[in-house]
C-alpha cells in the first residue's frame, strides 16, 4: 500500500435529484473517506460541480475515479492533483470580543489574513476569511487568545491553473 | 393520441418488445394492472407468490436470453420484499428492468401507507435508479432504463412510479433512440494494448484463459473457442462462466477458485500469462491476493474500467466488449504472417500431470446416494443439454463441478450474492423463456425452502420443471465449514423438522418421487424426464456428512488446496 496523499477531486454531474447521495453514498459504502466535498449548480443549470478531497493512496484515488466515473450521473471528472491548482476554502468565524483589547486583536489578525469582518455586535465579531486550508486552520490558530463562539468552513473548492477546464 | 400514465407504461413496454413480465399487484400499481389486463395478449403477465421470486425469475430469463428481465411490484413491502433479488441482479451482473409502484406525489415523505423510499434503499445495489415525477419524463425514463440495464456492464435498474402519475395524462410517444450525455460505455478494446496482448500471448510459455460471466453476458463463447483453440491454450472458467468454453473439451481444465480443480488452481499459480477475460478477479477465485499468480503477467479483458485493477494489479488492461475485444485479437493474431505460439507442450505436460491428481473422484457404494453422482446421471440422462439452475450450498458446487456444460446461458446461478431461494423461481424464468427447453432445478433442503412457495406459480403456468433437491438433513456448507473450522461444532446447521416433499409436492399438484438408493438414481430420473409436461419434485436422500472437494482454505494460496 503506497502511502496517503490529499486528493482534490472535481466533479460535473447532472444536478439532480439524488444524484449527490449516489457519490455520497458510494463513498461509505466503499469505505473511502471523505475530508470534505461542497456542491453547487454551474452556470449551467443542469449541472452541478462537487468537490470532493479524500485521503488516500495512489491504488485507491484509482478506484474511486473508476467508481465515480461509472456512476450514471456523473459526466465528467479530474483528480486536481494531476495538474497545477488552485484550492480555495471560505470560512466564517465568531468570536467574543468582550474581553479587554480582543477588539484591536482581532482587527489586526484580520488585516494580516487578509480577511473582512462582516458583522459586529457590542460582544461579537464575525470574519470571513478565504484561502487554502492551511492558511484556514493557521488563522484559527493565531484567533487563539479570543474566545472562539463559532466556525463555519465551506469545504474546499478546487480549480485547475491555465486552460485546462472541467466542461462538457 | 393521449394516454394515461399506466397506457403509456403498457405501451413502452411493447415498443421495448418485452414478452414476459414478472409481478405482483398492489395499491400503488393498480391502474398498470388494468391497463396490463387490457392489453394481455400482448405482455404477458406471470404472477408469482413472492416478490424476490419475480425478481429471480426475471434474472432467470435474462440469464438465459441475455434479454433484459422486466419486474413489476407494488409500493412498499412489494419493494422491499424485491430488494433481495435487486442486490442479487447487481452483483452478477444480470440486465434487468424493475418497476415499483409508489404513493402518490403529494403523499412522498409523509410516512405515506406503504410508502418507503425505494429509490433510496436500492440505491448501492442498482446499476441506477429513477424516481418519474412527471407523466411526460415516463417514457423516455422507461427507454433508459433498458438502455442502461442492458448496455455496458448490464445490470439492474429501477423506476420508481408514483401511483397518481399512472392515471394522468398526456401524449405517447416512444422515443426511438435515447443518449446519455454521462453514459457512453466502451465496446471497442485499445488497439495498441490488443497488439501487446497478442505480443505476449506468443512469447508465454504458461499461458491460462481465466474467463467468466462476462463472456456469457457479451455473447462471446464462440469467440473464445476460436481464440482458445487457434492457441492451444489451456482454460478455466469461474462459477459464473461456465458454459463459456465447452466442459467436455480437452482445453478445459475445469473451474478455478474455492472449489476449483486441482488442474486449474495449480496452473494458475504457475502460470507466467493469466489472460482474463470477462472475469472480475473474486475473493473467492483469487483466494489469498498475496499469493494469487505469483509468477504471471496479466492481461484483463473487462467493459467496466472499476473491475481492471480493483483487486489484482493488472499489466495490460483492456476495456471493451468481449466480443468485440476477442475479435480483434483473433484479427490482430492472423494479421501475422506464419503466427507462432512459443512452444508450450510442457507447460501441457506439466497440466496433464495435474489431472492425474482427479481431484473430483468420489466412491458411490450401495449405501448412501452421492451427491455428485445424482448430477453425473442428470447430465447423462439429459444429454448434456439441460439449463440448470441452482440454489446455493454444496449441492450448487456439485452442480458446477460435475454438470459439464457445453454451452453459455445453461448455467444459471446466484454467485455474487449467493442468494439461497434462487433455483426454483430462476429455473420459471428459465422454463418460461424456453418452454420446451429441459429445465433443472438442483437445489437443497435448506435452500429450497426459501422459495418454496413459487410451486404453486409452476402449477398455475404449468411449468415441467425438474426439482432435483439434494436432501443432506443439512445446511451443508455451514456443515463443512463447522467441521473444518470449527471442530465440529454443528451450531444451527441441522435442518430438523424437513417436510415431507413428496407430499408437498402432492399438495401442490405435482408430481413427488423420493429416491434412497444408489441404484433407483438412474431410473428416477429418466421416469422424471419422461415426464414432459409435470413438475416432478426429485427428493434425494443423500450421504448426510460428504463435503465439497478440492478446497482453497479462506486466506491460502491456490497451490494449497485440501484435495479429500
Ligand atoms: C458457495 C459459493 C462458492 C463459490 N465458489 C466459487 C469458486 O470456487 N470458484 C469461482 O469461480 N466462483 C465461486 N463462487 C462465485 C464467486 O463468488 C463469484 O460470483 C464469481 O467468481 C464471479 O465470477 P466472474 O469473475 O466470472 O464475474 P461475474 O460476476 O460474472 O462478472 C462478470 C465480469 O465481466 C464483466 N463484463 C460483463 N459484461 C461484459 C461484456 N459484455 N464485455 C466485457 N466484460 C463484461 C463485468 O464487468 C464483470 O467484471 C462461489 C459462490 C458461492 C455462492
Ligand atoms: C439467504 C441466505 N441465507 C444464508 C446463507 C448462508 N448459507 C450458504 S450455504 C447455506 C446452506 C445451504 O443449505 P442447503 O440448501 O441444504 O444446501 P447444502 O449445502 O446442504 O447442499 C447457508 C445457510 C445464504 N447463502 N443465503
Ligand atoms: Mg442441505
Amino acid at each position: 500500500m503506497s502511502d496517503e496523499t490529499r486528493h482534490v477531486i472535481s466533479i460535473l454531474m447532472e444536478n439532480e435529484a439524488g444524484a449527490l447521495s449516489r457519490v455520497s453514498g458510494l463513498f461509505s459504502a466503499r469505505g473511502y473517506n471523505i475530508e470534505s466535498l461542497t456542491v453547487a449548480p454551474t452556470e449551467d443549470a443542469t449541472l452541478s460541480r462537487l468537490t470532493l478531497v479524500t485521503l488516500c493512496s495512489e491504488e485507491i484515488v484509482e478506484q474511486i475515479m473508476k467508481q465515480l466515473h461509472k456512476l450514471v450521473d456523473v459526466v465528467k471528472l479530474m483528480d486536481l492533483n494531476d495538474y497545477p491548482h488552485i484550492e480555495r476554502e471560505m470560512m466564517l468565524v465568531k468570536v467574543d470580543v468582550q474581553k479587554h483589547g480582543s477588539c484591536d486583536q482581532v482587527k489586526r489578525l484580520t488585516d494580516i489574513f487578509r480577511a473582512r469582518i462582516i458583522d459586529v455586535s457590542d460582544k461579537t465579531y464575525t470574519i470571513e476569511v478565504t484561502g487554502n486550508r492551511s492558511k484556514l486552520d493557521a488563522f484559527l490558530q493565531a484567533l487563539s487568545e479570543a474566545r472562539i463562539m463559532e466556525v463555519v468552513r465551506s469545504g474546499s473548492m478546487g480549480i485547475a491553473r491555465g486552460s485546462s477546464a472541467l466542461t462538457v | 393520441m393521449e394516454l394515461t400514465g399506466a397506457e403509456i407504461f403498457v405501451e413502452c413496454l411493447k415498443a421495448e418488445g418485452v414478452e414476459t413480465i414478472f409481478g405482483y399487484p398492489g395499491g400503488a400499481v393498480l391502474h398498470i394492472y388494468d391497463a396490463l389486463y387490457k392489453e394481455a395478449e400482448h405482455v404477458n403477465h406471470i404472477l408469482v407468490r413472492h416478490e424476490q421470486a419475480a425478481v429471480h425469475a426475471a434474472e432467470g430469463y435474462a440469464k438465459a436470453t441475455n434479454r433484459p428481465g422486466v419486474v413489476l411490484v407494488t409500493s412498499g413491502p412489494g419493494a422491499t420484499n424485491a430488494v433481495t433479488g435487486i442486490a442479487d441482479a447487481y452483483m452478477d451482473s444480470v440486465p434487468l428492468v424493475v418497476f415499483t409502484g409508489q404513493v402518490p406525489r403529494h403523499l412522498i415523505g409523509n410516512d405515506a401507507f406503504q410508502e418507503v423510499d425505494i429509490v433510496g434503499i436500492t440505491r448501492p445495489c442498482v446499476k441506477h435508479n429513477f424516481l418519474v415525477t412527471d407523466v411526460k419524463d415516463l417514457a423516455a425514463t422507461v427507454k433508459k432504463a433498458f438502455y442502461i440495464a442492458s448496455t455496458g456492464r448490464p445490470g439492474p435498474v429501477l423506476v420508481d412510479i408514483p401511483k397518481d402519475i399512472t392515471a394522468a395524462r398526456c401524449e405517447f410517444e416512444y422515443p426511438k433512440e435515447i443518449s446519455i450525455r454521462s453514459y457512453n460505455p466502451t465496446v471497442k478494446g485499445n488497439k495498441r494494448q490488443i497488439r501487446r496482448a497478442i505480443d505476449l500471448m506468443l512469447e508465454c510459455q504458461r499461458p491460462i484463459l481465466y474467463t467468466g460471466g462476462g463472456v456469457v453476458l457479451s455473447g462471446g463463447a464462440a469467440e473464445l473457442t476460436q481464440l482458445a483453440r487457434a492457441l492451444k491454450f489451456p482454460v478455466t472458467n469461474t462459477l459464473m462462466g461456465l458454459g463459456a468454453y465447452p466442459a467436455t473439451d480437452p482445453l478445459f481444465v475445469g473451474m478455478l477458485g474455492m472449489h476449483g480443480t486441482y488442474e486449474a488452481n495449480h496452473a494458475m499459480h504457475q502460470s507466467d500469462l493469466v489472460i482474463a477475460i470477462g472475469a472480475r478477479f473474486d475473493d473467492r477465485v483469487t483466494g489469498n491476493i498475496e499469493k494469487f499468480c505469483p509468477h504471471a503477467k496479466i492481461i484483463h479483458v473487462d467493459i467496466d474500467p472499476a473491475s481492471i485493477s480493483k483487486n489484482v494489479k493488472v499489466d495490460i488492461p483492456i476495456v471493451g466488449d468481449v466480443k468485440h475485444v476477442l475479435r480483434d485479437l483473433l484479427d490482430e493474431l492472423h494479421s501475422r504472417k506464419d503466427w507462432q505460439t512459443a512452444d508450450i507442450s510442457a507447460w501441457w505436460a506439466q497440466i496433464n500431470e495435474w489431472r492425474k491428481a482427479d481431484c473430483l473422484k468420489y466412491e458411490q457404494d450401495n449405501e448412501s446416494i452421492r451427491s455428485q453422482f445424482v448430477v453425473e446421471k442428470l447430465w447423462e440422462v439429459t444429454g448434456g443439454d439441460a439449463y440448470v439452475t441452482s440454489d446455493v450450498g454444496q449441492h450448487q458446487m456439485w452442480a458446477a463441478q460435475f454438470y459439464k456444460f457445453d454451452k453459455p446461458n445453461r448455467w444459471i446461478n446466484s454467485g455474487g450474492l449467493g442468494t439461497m431461494g434462487f433455483g426454483l423461481p430462476a429455473a420459471m424464468g428459465v422454463q418460461i423463456a424456453y418452454p420446451d427447453a429441459t429445465v433443472a432445478c438442483i437445489t437443497g433442503d435448506g435452500s429450497i425452502q426459501m422459495n418454496i412457495q413459487e410451486l404453486s406459480t409452476c402449477m398455475q403456468y404449468q411449468l415441467p420443471i425438474k426439482v432435483i433437491t439434494l436432501n443432506n438433513g443439512y445446511l451443508g456448507m455451514v456443515r463443512q465449514w463447522q467441521e473444518f473450522f470449527y471442530q465440529k461444532r454443528y451450531s444451527m446447521s441441522y435442518m430438523d423438522a424437513l417436510p415431507d416433499f413428496v407430499k408437498l409436492a402432492e399438495a401442490y399438484g405435482h408430481v413427488g418421487m423420493r429416491i434412497e438408493r444408489p441404484g433407483d438414481v438412474e431410473g428416477a430420473l429418466k421416469e422424471a424426464m419422461a415426464m414432459k409436461n409435470r413438475l416432478v419434485f426429485m427428493d434425494f436422500i443423500t450421504k448426510r456428512e460428504s463435503n465439497v472437494y478440492p478446497m482453497v482454505p479462506a486466506n491460502a494460496g491456490h497451490n494449497e488446496m485440501i484435495l479429500v
